[in-house]
């Protein structure tokens, strides 16, 4: 044991250490673990607000979801009721149709009757003179009895 | 090892491989508690060696320090740094940005100095007499040399902290006034307390230290006798005697380096907060 010229080597020794520790290695290493520190600390935030945005997403969407159901329902209500309208509007139309062909069916047989009525008119009398004729053995001047023939005719179709 | 016996085996490994730096030449005999014409050639070398690992290591993680993922190497580094720094900031509160590289430059510097001690105690010598030196001591921290270099840096260090503080006024008055006093008739009590008590700090730190590794290592060489008991058992004939203290100076040397690992750390931890605690004094007021 014995103290000498060591000592003296030792702390210049200790010194560079030091200086060298402290210029060189201290610095870049702190820096980069506090930088890294601020990373983490950026990255949590970020995911604590990604967390939150997605939350509020969420409540957005179906905040639109239930009002798309609302505009649906309202939609659907509407065809509803454009629908009954519809058919409502057909139905008077149908029916003013109907009566519209009920009275043209009901003009076309007026029109047929009256000219059956004339057939018949004139058959009849042709009848009536046949018979008058077969049954008076004798010739009948049809044109002298014609207004008599007439009369006879309009009385058989009115008994009709 | 050409066989020396146990009675030249301790103090042969005590010796230094010294060199006289006035006549130029290797030093046979150590001469004088103080002479500084001599140096230890065998603690510088691996003193010197350890600081350069030191310095290697961390420099090749501060080279490429990134705020990105940390590979293994780089995050034991800063895990060390980290624990420093932690440690510096309990005690030390104020700016770090001396202090902490400090500390970690006393604490790392001192366990890989530390750590040279479990290294079988006869292999470095081996290495040093292929070398064609006659004693090689591996340990720095176990030269009284290393422990007080670095206490007495730290007491400058404790006085330029002192001064930076209090300005030299400031911590002139103070060395004369405190503890008792003000009065006049107690500045020269004062002033001898305050002498005792800032000499006290390199000394306990240098002993500390010193007395650990110096005992830790004679252990060693303690426990190594046993294999001298060994082979002279052996030589005459007695081969349960041999087996048996060659077995006693395995167990024992095992059981001895696994607690001496204990030691080595917690010589680096108390040399590096003891100085943070002294320098932190340093800066109150009292």
């Amino acid at each position: 044991m014995q103290i000498n010229a060591t000592l003296i080597g030792q702390a210049i020794a200790f010194l560079i250490l030091i200086w060298f520790s402290w210029k060189v290695i201290w610095p870049p290493l702190t820096s980069a673990i506090d930088a890294r520190q601020k990373k983490i600390a950026d990255g949590l935030a970020a995911a604590d607000r990604g967390q939150k945005d997605l939350e509020d997403a969420k409540s957005q969407a179906l905040a639109i979801v239930r009002e798309a159901h609302g505009k649906a329902a309202q939609v659907v209500d509407q065809a509803g009721r454009r629908a009954n309208e519809m058919v409502e509007e057909a139905k008077g139309t149908a029916s003013a149709e109907g009566e519209r062909l009920i009275a043209a069916a009901r003009g076309e047989v007026a029109t047929e009757t009256a000219r059956v009525r004339g057939e018949l008119r004139a058959e009849v009398a042709k009848l009536a003179v046949a018979g008058a004729t077969q049954v008076l053995k004798r010739e009948v001047d049809a044109s002298a009895h014609a207004a008599l023939l007439d009369e006879l005719a309009d009385r058989i179709v009115v008994a009709r | 090892m050409s066989g020396p016996s146990s009675s030249e085996y301790i103090p042969h490994h005590l010796q230094h491989l010294r060199y006289d730096l006035v006549k130029g030449e290797w030093a046979h005999d150590a001469t004088g508690l103080i002479n500084f014409h001599l140096i230890n050639v065998d603690t510088l070398v691996m003193s010197v060696s350890m600081g350069v690992l030191f310095l290697a290591l961390f420099y090749a993680a501060a080279r490429k320090a990134t705020a990105g993922v940390p590979g293994r190497f780089q995050a034991f580094i800063e895990i060390v740094v980290e624990f420093v720094d932690a440690r510096v900031g309990e005690v030390f509160h104020g700016d770090r940005k001396f202090l902490a590289p400090l500390a970690l430059t006393i604490f790392c510097w001192v366990i890989l100095m530390n750590v040279l001690d479990l290294l079988p105690l006869d292999v470095p010598g081996l290495f040093a007499h292929a070398a064609g030196a006659e004693h090689f001591r591996v340990v720095p921290t176990a030269d009284i040399n290393t422990t007080f270099a670095m206490s007495l840096t730290v007491l400058v260090l404790i006085l330029a902290f002192s001064v930076k503080a209090k300005g030299v006024g400031g911590f002139g008055h103070e060395l004369v006034t405190a503890p008792f006093g003000k009065h006049p008739a107690l500045w020269i009590p004062n002033l001898a307390l305050n002498m005792v008590e800032l000499l006290a700090k390199p000394v306990s730190l240098a002993m500390r230290l010193f007395g650990n590794m110096y005992a830790g290592e004679l252990v060693f060489m303690l426990i190594a006798l046993m294999g001298f008991a060994a082979a002279s058992a052996f030589g005459h004939g007695g081969v349960v005697g041999g087996a048996a203290a060659s077995l006693g100076q395995i167990c024992m040397a095992a059981a001895w380096a696994i607690f001496h690992i204990l030691i080595v750390l917690l010589q680096g931890f108390i040399f590096m907060v003891l100085t943070v605690v002294y320098i932190s004094m340093a800066q109150e007021h009292h």
